[in-house]
């Protein structure tokens, strides 16, 4: 049995109206996730740790005035739950826009066109347009990579490849550069991708990335399909224990 | 005084213009000029951009002929991967541009101009349009739905989305086509062959009421440019590329495409955004040249499908100075349609048709691409150049109306003479010197490779640069 249970006491709580129960080191996402309950988010994809990043995944817990990340808050006891109000619709959609007002989004002549998880997030979200203005900065491709390209005009910042990277790879070629609305992620502190010494080419970061960002060299427009089933996989093999 | 009347906008062609027509103090017209207002901005979004993204970025120039620049730039970037294109995908990309030929086609003849020619020039504005003619000529009206549709439905079959299909790819095209689509296709071409023979069958009689349009359309002599097969012959999709005289013959021995830049230059003027393409040998603006159906079909030696080939023996009984008129363009676009039938019948009949290899893949190995074929409206262009890691660093297009626009302006230039004296100028009038443009077909979005559409003025302005007349006509 691993090991995680011996420390965690079994709780109810209620999610939506419907009561459920759940271990304690179950997050809201993972114990939403067993009741059918879709909660959108986009930093989150299991298989990698969690940071609360993007904010989509906010619930409201009574009780609580502020909205909390259900990937990252932990269930307790006689805990309520409302994971899609009005207040929570219109918060994601903002959130969605954001996204798109922030980069280049031209989803029309974008790899991952029909493939992507911000384009899936934004019809999940009800969002029709931006209605924020665009920011449309001026963005340097970095295709010297042999075989991937980033396209920081498309990367939403979810970190997932920085994650898997470091995580699941154990390369650590990703990280994170600046604050805020200038923040990228970047190779080896900096490096052209192509020149970096800590990239395995395992592809792993360009199979996680949500959207359009990172993607094979090679593929036309809207042909880019990310293969994921590696994830749980990799995941379950490394936690068996010893 | 001199004074300068403008005409704006140039009601249904594809994109927004504004004519200027500057008269002498004595109400004759001294010139008229065709501005292209928009906005130029394509070939700076491309910069740093993969050249893959190209094809689909391209077609987003154009929401009217998509395809073509799909396949234009397409070419563009199997010139950079230098890879020979499966013979199998070639012919599919072929049959595509053959659609969109003909719904494009299709769409000018029955949607733009069928009106003029059915309705006559003089009805009024209300009642010179598609609507009008669905009433009035309800099977012509038909006809030219379903030739369109035939068209956009191949499209469609092939590349799965109507607009701007992702199908055709840098080394050839994404999916091989199915059996059952192939059968579709096959389904589609007794209809779409009637409609356009019925068509025929009324226009060809009907042309003896334009003839003073005719003899004014833009009727003077220029060279012709377009692609021909090695043998000389109609081709839309690869080839030669060739400079004709005005009767036709060639001007010179016909070329490689991608020769392209020794022949033919690039003038600005600053009262228009649109460049003025022109034969180097002849210089500017003497080297005046027209692309298009009209110029294809003056200059071919055959189709090379056996109802064109009898129709283009018919249209070639008009003398080569009747054959000068841009009124024909008409004419061609008709002959083109049906030729564009009668080759994709003939291509989809060949079982290769079905092979799966379809696409080369490969790095690019060339810094430098350059894509040629025939739009609905004439030789479009796309060169490219890459660095090291296939990033665009530099591409220029020159596309139909851009090659078209001396030979526009001095259309207009001659049917305004011809019908304007002195500065009370009728609806009719305006709609003439309208019309000289409107056979050119010209797409303008396109040509100043433009996004989004500018606002619509009408005016007239004297030699002072001051306006002394507002008119607007939407
Ligand atoms: S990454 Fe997704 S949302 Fe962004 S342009 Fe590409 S398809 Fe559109
Ligand atoms: S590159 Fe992709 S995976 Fe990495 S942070 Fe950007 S969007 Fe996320
Ligand atoms: S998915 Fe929870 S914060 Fe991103």
């Amino acid at each position: 049995m691993p090991e995680t249970l011996t420390s965690s006491e079994v709780v109810t709580l209620t999610i939506n109206g419907q009561e459920v129960s759940a271990r304690t080191d179950e997050t809201i996402m993972e114990v939403a996730e067993e009741q059918g309950i879709r909660i959108p988010a986009l930093c989150h994809i299991s298989g990698l740790s969690d940071i609360g990043a993007c904010r989509l995944c906010v619930v409201e817990i009574q009780g609580s005035p502020k909205l909390q990340p259900a990937c990252v808050t932990r269930v307790s006891e006689g805990m309520t739950v409302s994971t899609h109000t009005d207040r929570l619709r219109a918060h994601r959609r903002t959130i969605v826009e954001m996204l798109f007002a922030e980069r280049n989004h031209v989803c029309s002549v974008c790899v991952s066109n029909g493939h992507c998880d911000l384009q899936n997030l934004a019809v999940e979200c009800g969002m029709q347009e931006v209605t924020l203005p665009y920011l449309a900065p001026k963005l340097q491709v970095d295709a010297s990579h042999k075989r991937f390209v980033m396209d920081p005009n498309r990367c939403v910042m979810c970190t997932r490849c920085v994650r898997v990277c470091d995580e699941i790879e154990g390369a650590h070629t990703w990280d994170i550069m600046g604050r805020g609305v200038d923040s990228r992620v970047i190779t080896d502190l900096g490096k052209p991708w192509g020149e970096s010494d800590t990239c395995t080419s395992c592809g792993k970061c360009v199979q996680v990335c949500p959207t359009g960002a990172l993607f094979e060299k090679g593929v036309s427009v809207a042909e880019m399909t990310k293969r994921r089933q590696f994830l749980p996989y990799l995941k379950t093999m490394r936690e068996v224990p010893k | 005084m001199s004074k300068t009347v403008t005409i704006d906008p140039v009601t249904r062609i594809e994109g927004h213009a504004k004519i200027t027509i500057m008269m002498n103090d004595d109400g004759t017209v001294d010139e008229a000029r065709l501005h292209i207002t928009q906005f130029r901005g394509f070939e700076r979004i491309c910069e740093g951009r993969p050249f893959y993204e190209m094809p689909s970025l391209m077609a987003r120039i154009c929401g009217i002929c998509p395809v073509s620049h799909l396949v234009a730039s397409a070419k563009a970037c199997d010139a950079l991967l230098a890879v020979a294109v499966p013979e199998t995908g070639a012919r599919l990309r072929r049959i595509m541009n053959l659609a969109q030929i003909v719904q494009s086609h299709s769409l000018s003849f029955f949607h733009l101009s069928a009106p003029d020619l059915l309705l006559g020039m003089d009805a009024s504005p209300a009642s010179r349009n598609i609507m009008a003619l669905v009433s009035s000529h309800p099977q012509a009206a038909k006809d030219g739905i379903a030739l369109r549709r035939f068209g956009q439905h191949i499209i469609e079959l092939l590349g799965g989305k109507r607009i701007h299909p992702a199908w055709i790819v840098p080394g050839g095209v994404s999916a091989p086509l199915t059996q059952e689509h192939r059968d579709e296709i096959l389904a589609t071409i007794p209809e779409a062959m009637e409609a356009v023979q019925r068509t025929l069958a009324w226009f060809k009689p009907s042309l003896k009421k334009f003839r003073e349009e005719i003899g004014v359309f833009a009727n003077f002599p220029t060279l012709l440019m377009g692609l021909v097969t090695p043998s000389g012959d109609l081709e839309h999709y690869d080839g030669r590329l060739r400079f004709a005289k005005p009767d036709g013959t060639p001007r010179m021995e016909d070329v490689a495409p991608e020769r392209f830049n020794e022949f033919i230059g690039e003038a600005v003027e600053d009262w228009t955004y649109l460049k003025f393409p022109y034969f180097l040998q002849d210089g500017y603006p003497d080297g005046i040249y027209r692309v298009g159906p009209l110029a294809r079909l003056n200059m071919v030696g055959r189709c090379g499908t056996p109802l064109a080939d009898a129709e283009l023996e018919e249209y070639r009984q008009l003398s080569v100075e009747e054959r000068m008129s841009s009124f024909h363009y008409h004419w061609a676009r008709l002959i083109e349609v049906l030729y564009g039938i009668e080759r994709i019948k003939e291509i989809v009949s060949d079982p290769d048709i079905l092979d799966t290899h379809v696409r080369a893949h490969a790095e690019p190995n060339r810094s430098e691409g350059i894509g040629v074929s025939e739009a609905p409206r004439g030789t479009l262009m796309h060169h490219y150049k890459i660095d090291e890691n296939g990033l665009i660093t530099w591409s220029n297009l020159i596309i139909a109306t851009g090659h078209n626009n001396l030979a526009m302006n001095k259309g207009i230039t001659q049917a305004a003479k011809h019908y304007i004296s002195g500065f009370d100028i009728p609806e009719p009038l305006l709609n003439r010197v309208e019309a000289v443009i409107r056979t050119y077909d010209p797409c303008l979005s396109c040509s100043t490779h433009a996004f989004g559409q500018m606002p619509i003025r009408m005016q007239m302005v004297d030699s002072k640069g001051m306006v002394v007349k507002e008119v607007s006509r939407q």
